[in-house]
C-alpha cells in the first residue's frame, strides 16, 4: 500500500514538473472550450442583407424594419432592380438578397400570397445556409401564412456551443487519458526505468493502476472545469442529473485509460505513442464521433466504423443528459455499449501488458 | 551451492544468436566479471538473470531459484543496475532513492546503514534533480537505489561506462566494501583493464564464453612471449611488423604495438635491428607481460 501511494506521488511529480504536460492536461481544455465556444462557432453575426423591391411598399418596409431589428442581420441597401444583386455580391458588399415582386403589399392583401425570392451566396454554402435560415425566420414571423413555423426544441436559438461542449468534453477526456497515460508508460520504457520497475516486486497491475490514477484525477478536474465554463461562460444548460453525467464520464475515462494502455503496449517510443494517439485516436474521434460531421450523412461503411469509437457513444449520452435532460432510461443502450467497450479495452490491455521485457 | 548458476543458456533475436550455450557459476561473496566488447551478449545474459527475458534453451538459477519459474522470489532478492542510467531524471536524488526503497517494501531510514558510505557522497546534492548530476554521481545514485533494499545478489551491467578514471576507481572501492558485507556481484564491463579488479572473470565474445578463471590464471595461460614495440611512423610500423618473420600477432595498444612472437625465431634485439634497418625512427622494443586484453585478443583470434 505504501509502495502504491509512493508510486502515485511520483506520477504527480512527473506531471507537475513537466511544463508541456501541464499545458496539455490543464490549460488545453480551457483554451479549447473557449475557442469552440467563441471563435470557432458556426453562427453568423451581423450578416448584410440587400432588399430588392419597392421601398415605398408598406409590407416591404415592415420586413426591412424586422430584418434590421434581428441581432444577426442588418439591411445594407435597398434598391429596385434585381440586376444589381450579382454585382454587389461579387464585390463582397452583401451576403444575401431578399427580392420582393412588384406590388408586393397589394398582392399580399388581395390574392392572399405574394412571391419572395431569397438569393444566398453559394460559394460559401455553410454560411449561406445559415444566413438564409435567419432571413427565412424573419419572413416567417411577418408572413405567417406562407411558411411553416419551425422551432428547435432544447436549443431554441440553435447555438453551436450546445453541440461543441459535449464534443470537446469527449475529445479532451479522450486525449488526456489515452495520450498522457500511453506517453507516461512509454516514457518509462524509453528511459529504461520500466526495467527497474519490472525487476521490483511490484506487480504489473500495480504499475498500471498507479499510472492511471493521477490521470483519472486530472480528468475529473478537467471535467469540472469544462462543465463550469460551459455553464457559466457559454451558457450551456445542464438539464439532466449531474450524478448521471459524472457516472457516464467516469466510464468514458476508464475506456480512454484502456485505450492508452493498449497504445503503450504496442509502441516502444514516445513518438510512436504520440503518433498513434494523434492519428489513431484524435482524428477518428473528431471525424467520426459526430462533433463536426453528422454520422447519419456518412456512407454506411463509415457509419459502422463510427460505432466502434467510444467517444461517439459518450457524446450522444452527454447531449442527451445535458441538453435534453433525460434520465438513465433513455441512455442505457449507449451506456451498455460504452460499458462493453470499457471492459474489453481494460481486460485486453492489462492482459497484453508484459511482465518481462 | 553456487549463488548464480547458468547452464547452457541460449537466446536468439530472430536470426542473431545473442547467447550460445553460455554456462558459468558464481560463488557466494565474489565479484564476478563478465568481460567482452559491445554486442557480445552481456546485457542479454543480465536480462535473463534478472528475470526480464526468458532463455530459449538452458536454465539459470539464482540462490537456487529458477529465473523462469521463481521469477517473483528472485525479483525481491536481487539488486539490478542497468547499463544505461535508468532513474527518474526529473526527480531529485532523495526522491529517487525514496521511491525505489518503497517499491521494495522498505524505507531509506531502515537501510541507511547499508548505503551510508556511498550515499554520504551524494547526500549534499539530495535536492538536485537526478538529470543534473555528473556521470559519476549518477552511477553512485543508481548503485544506492540498487542497494537500498539489501539485496543478496547484485547485478551491475556496465556500471563504469562513461565514467571518468577517478570516479571508476572510487566506484570499484565501493564494490569491494559491498562485497565485504557479503553481497555477491556479477559485473559486466567492456574495459579490459577492469578485469583484474574482479575475483574471477569470464571472457565473452559473440555470445560465447571463451575463457573463465581468475584474472591472474588467465594471464598465466597466455601461450606466447610478448613484446611492446613503439616507433615512428606508427601505422606503417604495425603493417611492417605483421609480415616480420617470427611475429605471430600484432595489435595496436595506444602508443605501443603488442607483438606476440615465436622466441625461437626472433628476439628483442633482433626485432629492434630489423625495424631500424627498415627505416623506422625512435624504435623501442621491450619484453612485456600479457594483460587480459592480450589474452582476449588471442582467444578471440583462436575462436574465429
Amino acid at each position: 500500500m505504501k509502495a502504491f501511494f509512493s508510486f502515485i506521488r511520483k506520477e504527480f511529480r512527473h506531471i507537475f514538473r513537466d511544463k508541456r504536460t501541464i499545458l496539455i492536461v490543464l490549460v488545453m481544455p480551457v483554451v479549447q472550450i473557449v475557442l469552440f465556444g467563441f471563435a470557432v462557432s458556426t453562427e453568423v453575426h451581423d450578416a448584410r442583407v440587400d432588399v430588392v423591391g419597392d421601398a415605398a411598399d408598406p409590407a416591404v418596409r415592415r420586413i426591412v424594419e424586422q430584418i434590421d431589428r434581428n441581432p444577426y442581420l442588418h439591411v445594407a441597401a435597398v434598391y429596385p432592380s434585381v440586376g444589381d444583386v450579382a454585382g454587389r455580391m461579387r464585390k463582397g458588399d452583401t451576403d444575401v438578397a431578399v427580392c420582393f415582386e412588384r406590388g408586393y403589399d397589394g398582392r399580399l392583401q388581395h390574392d392572399g400570397g405574394a412571391s419572395v425570392r431569397v438569393l444566398g451566396d453559394g460559394s460559401d454554402p455553410n454560411t449561406a445556409q445559415m444566413i438564409v435560415n435567419y432571413v427565412n425566420g424573419v419572413l416567417q414571423d411577418t408572413e405567417a401564412a406562407a411558411f411553416p413555423r419551425v422551432q428547435y426544441m432544447y436549443n431554441p436559438s440553435v447555438l453551436s456551443s450546445y453541440n461543441f461542449v459535449p464534443g470537446v468534453m469527449g475529445l479532451i477526456l479522450m486525449l488526456v487519458c489515452s495520450m498522457m497515460t500511453a506517453i507516461s508508460i512509454v516514457r518509462e520504457k524509453e528511459n529504461g526505468t520500466m526495467e527497474l520497475l519490472l525487476v521490483s516486486p511490484v506487480r504489473p497491475v500495480g504499475v498500471i493502476i498507479s499510472k492511471a490514477i493521477p490521470y483519472l484525477a486530472l480528468s475529473l478536474v478537467n471535467l469540472a472545469t469544462i462543465l463550469l465554463l460551459s455553464r457559466f461562460v457559454l451558457g450551456v444548460p445542464l438539464r439532466g442529473s449531474l450524478l448521471l453525467l459524472l457516472f457516464v464520464s467516469a466510464l468514458f475515462i476508464l475506456a480512454s485509460l484502456g485505450l492508452g494502455l493498449l497504445i503503450s503496449v504496442i509502441s516502444s517510443t514516445q513518438k510512436t505513442a504520440l503518433l498513434i494517439s494523434g492519428m489513431g485516436l484524435t482524428m477518428p474521434t473528431m471525424i467520426f464521433s459526430g462533433i463536426i460531421f453528422p454520422c447519419e450523412s456518412m456512407p454506411v461503411v463509415l457509419q459502422y466504423f463510427s460505432d466502434i469509437i467510444p467517444a461517439k457513444w459518450y457524446i450522444i449520452m452527454v447531449k442527451k443528459v445535458m441538453i435534453e435532460g433525460v434520465g438513465f432510461a433513455y441512455i442505457y443502450p449507449e451506456l451498455l455499449m460504452l460499458l462493453m467497450m470499457t471492459v474489453f479495452l481494460l481486460v485486453v490491455s492489462v492482459r497484453l501488458f508484459k511482465r518481462r521485457l | 551451492m553456487a549463488t548464480i548458476e547458468i547452464d547452457r543458456v541460449c537466446k536468439s533475436y530472430g536470426a542473431v544468436q545473442a547467447l550460445n550455450e553460455v554456462s558459468l557459476s558464481v560463488e557466494p561473496g565474489e565479484i564476478y566479471g563478465l568481460i567482452g566488447p559491445d554486442g557480445a551478449g552481456k546485457t542479454t545474459l543480465f536480462r535473463i538473470l534478472v528475470t526480464l527475458l526468458v532463455p530459449d534453451r538452458g536454465s539459470a538459477r539464482i540462490e537456487g531459484y529458477d529465473v523462469v519459474r521463481d521469477y517473483r522470489t528472485i525479483r525481491s532478492r536481487i539488486g539490478y543496475m542497468p547499463g544505461r542510467f535508468s532513474l527518474y531524471q526529473d526527480l531529485t536524488v532523495a526522491e529517487n532513492l525514496d521511491f525505489f526503497a518503497t517499491m521494495f517494501g522498505t524505507s531509506v531510514a531502515e537501510n541507511y546503514e547499508n548505503i551510508r558510505e556511498i550515499y554520504a557522497q551524494i547526500e549534499p546534492f539530495r535536492d538536485r534533480r537526478a538529470g543534473k548530476l555528473s556521470g559519476g554521481m549518477k552511477q553512485k545514485l543508481a548503485l544506492c537505489c540498487a542497494l537500498v533494499h539489501r539485496p543478496t545478489v547484485l547485478f551491475l551491467d556496465e556500471p563504469t561506462t562513461g565514467v571518468d578514471a577517478v570516479s571508476r576507481k572510487d566506484f570499484w572501492n565501493m564494490l569491494y566494501r559491498i562485497r565485504d558485507a557479503g553481497v555477491t556481484m556479477l559485473v559486466s564491463t567492456p574495459y579490459m583493464d577492469e578485469a583484474s579488479l574482479c575475483d574471477r572473470i569470464s571472457l565473452i565474445q559473440k555470445g560465447r564464453i571463451i575463457e573463465t578463471g581468475t584474472p591472474a590464471g588467465i594471464v598465466a595461460k597466455y601461450p606466447h612471449r610478448l613484446f611492446g614495440v613503439s616507433g615512428m611512423p606508427a601505422y606503417p610500423l604495425l603493417k611492417y611488423l605483421r609480415q616480420c618473420p617470427g611475429v605471430l600477432r600484432c595489435f595496436s595498444f595506444g602508443s605501443e604495438h603488442h607483438v606476440a612472437v615465436d622466441p625461437a625465431r626472433t628476439s628483442t634485439e633482433h626485432l629492434q635491428a630489423t625495424l631500424e634497418q627498415a627505416g623506422f625512427r625512435q624504435v623501442v622494443v621491450r619484453e612485456i607481460s600479457a594483460s587480459i586484453e592480450d589474452c582476449f585478443m588471442e582467444l578471440a583470434k583462436e575462436d574465429q
